[in-house]
Formats: C-alpha cells, structure tokens, sequence
C-alpha cells in the first residue's frame, strides 16, 4: 500500500462517516454536516490525486478544482442554512420527518 | 506510512466520527470544526498552503459560524425527543449502508494499480502561477463562481427573511 492508496483509504472513510451522519440523524442541521463532511472527502481525493500524481501532468488542476468546490460548498450551506430558518419558522422544529407539507 | 500522515488521519476521523455520535448539536458543531482543521492540516502536509488557509478562512471561519448562529436560532427546547423505534431502524441501517460503501471503496482503492509519484516535493505550486493560472485561463471560471455565490447568498437572504404582509409565519 503506497502513500496514495492511504489518503484514499482515509478519504473513503470520512466518506462514510458522512454518509452515515447524513442518512441516520433526523435533525436537518446535522444532515448538512454530514453532507459537508462528504464535500470535505472529495476535497482530500483532489489533493491526494493531485499531490502523488505522475510528473508531466498539469501543474495546479488540483488546487484549482479544490478552490472552486470551497466555494460552492460555502454558497451551498449558506442556502441550506437559510432553508432551515424558512422550515423551523413554518413548524416550530427542525425534524426531517415531519417536513410533509409538499407530500402527495 | 508516516507518522504525521497517521496523526492527521486521527484527528479527522476521530472528531468526524465523536461528531456524529453526539446528541447534543453544539457538541457536533464544534467537533466538526476539529475536523475541518484536520483537513487543513492535511493540506499543509500535502504541501498545498493556498487551499490549507482558504479550508481554515472558509470551513473554520465562516461556515462554523453560519451553523452556530443556525443552532442557536432554532435551538428552542432543553429536552431531546426520545429515541423511537423507526430511528433505531434508521440508524442501523445507515450505518449497514455506510459500511458497505466503504467496503467497495477500499477493496476497489486497493485492487487499482496506482501509477504515483512520491518523490515530488512539498509545495510545488507557487502562489504566483497560482493567481496566473487563475486570472489567465480560469478566469471565466472564477466570474462565475463570483455569480454563484452573489446569486446563493440573495436567495439565502430571501429564503431565510419573513413574508412582507406577516400572512404567515411570524414568529
């Protein structure tokens, strides 16, 4: 196992870790941390890849792909953010389940 | 493997994990900001500054702050719900599912032949071809990110400020 392999390994398991936290929690501010834990994930696979890639490759497109995914998961969890204000001002609390107003 | 690789490993796997076990949201918040500093460290190591200190000023500085002031806006009373059935189901599930993706992912990560190059230094990117690369050909790039957000953040204020005429939902 190579040091590439090892920040992968690492970035599946904080991959996880978030999938796990966004699918299990019922509280809507802790499912946008797990999303932006996965967010995080991806961002260390950039890295990695673009750390321990090959010689010859462009030069900064991992850092570059890296800043631009900082941004949108800050504009990404200022929306979210604001979702969540509009839904605990409509019922009161922030449980998932019981945001059922649009059900069929 | 080395030793600071595996210290950092720890820190954010650790706090990612103590996160997502916590009932208390302020406890999970601020663990969350352990693991965005432990992926900026991983940065550092990485030997990518730029990104290291735009992790800390963004993940660490603003959007930590957007989620406190979200807890602390919503946060309305003391005692939790209790723990039904459905979401002891749920969670067990989750975590059945979680494991099995990471199954995948590290017998695929580990079966793959990786054609890498370890002896690249540490911090071959200067900030100046950086800011080059940036205004020369991502320069469209960089306009619409400049877009996005000033789009995101008007809809975030409209999103999250009450009706005009108070019809519904004043607090």
């Amino acid at each position: 196992m190579n040091m590439l392999q090892a920040c992968l390994l690492l970035s599946s398991a904080l991959f996880c870790i978030g999938l796990v936290t966004a699918l299990s929690r019922s509280n809507t501010i802790l499912v946008l941390l797990g999303i932006e834990i996965m967010l995080n994930a991806a961002n260390l696979n950039f890295i990695a890849f673009w750390r321990f890639s090959p010689a010859g490759s462009a030069p900064a497109t991992g850092v570059i792909f890296v800043l631009f995914s900082i941004a949108v998961a800050a504009a990404e969890a200022a929306v979210w953010l604001a979702l969540v204000i509009a839904l605990y001002r409509h019922q009161q609390n922030i449980r998932l389940q019981e945001a059922t107003r649009l059900k069929g | 493997m080395n030793l600071t690789f595996a210290l950092i490993a720890f820190l954010i796997l650790a706090s990612a994990v103590l996160a997502a076990t916590r009932r208390d949201l302020i406890h999970s918040a601020l663990l969350l900001v352990g693991n965005w500093l432990g992926v900026a460290f991983f940065y550092l190591w990485a030997g990518a500054e730029f990104v290291a200190f735009a992790q800390a000023l963004v993940y660490v500085g603003a959007i930590s702050m957007v989620v406190l002031f979200a807890v602390l806006l919503t946060r309305r009373m003391r005692t939790e719900l209790p723990l039904l059935v459905a979401t002891r189901d749920r969670v067990v599930s989750a975590v059945l599912g979680g494991a099995a993706v990471f199954g995948v992912l590290a017998v695929a990560v580990l079966r793959t032949p990786l054609d890498t190059n370890p002896a690249k230094p540490a911090g071959s990117v200067s900030m100046l071809s950086l800011g080059q690369q940036l205004m020369g050909p991502q320069a469209a790039a960089v306009l619409i990110v400049g877009v996005l957000l000033t789009v995101s953040l008007l809809g975030a204020v409209v999103l999250a400020s009450s009706d005009a005429d108070g019809k519904e939902g004043a607090p």
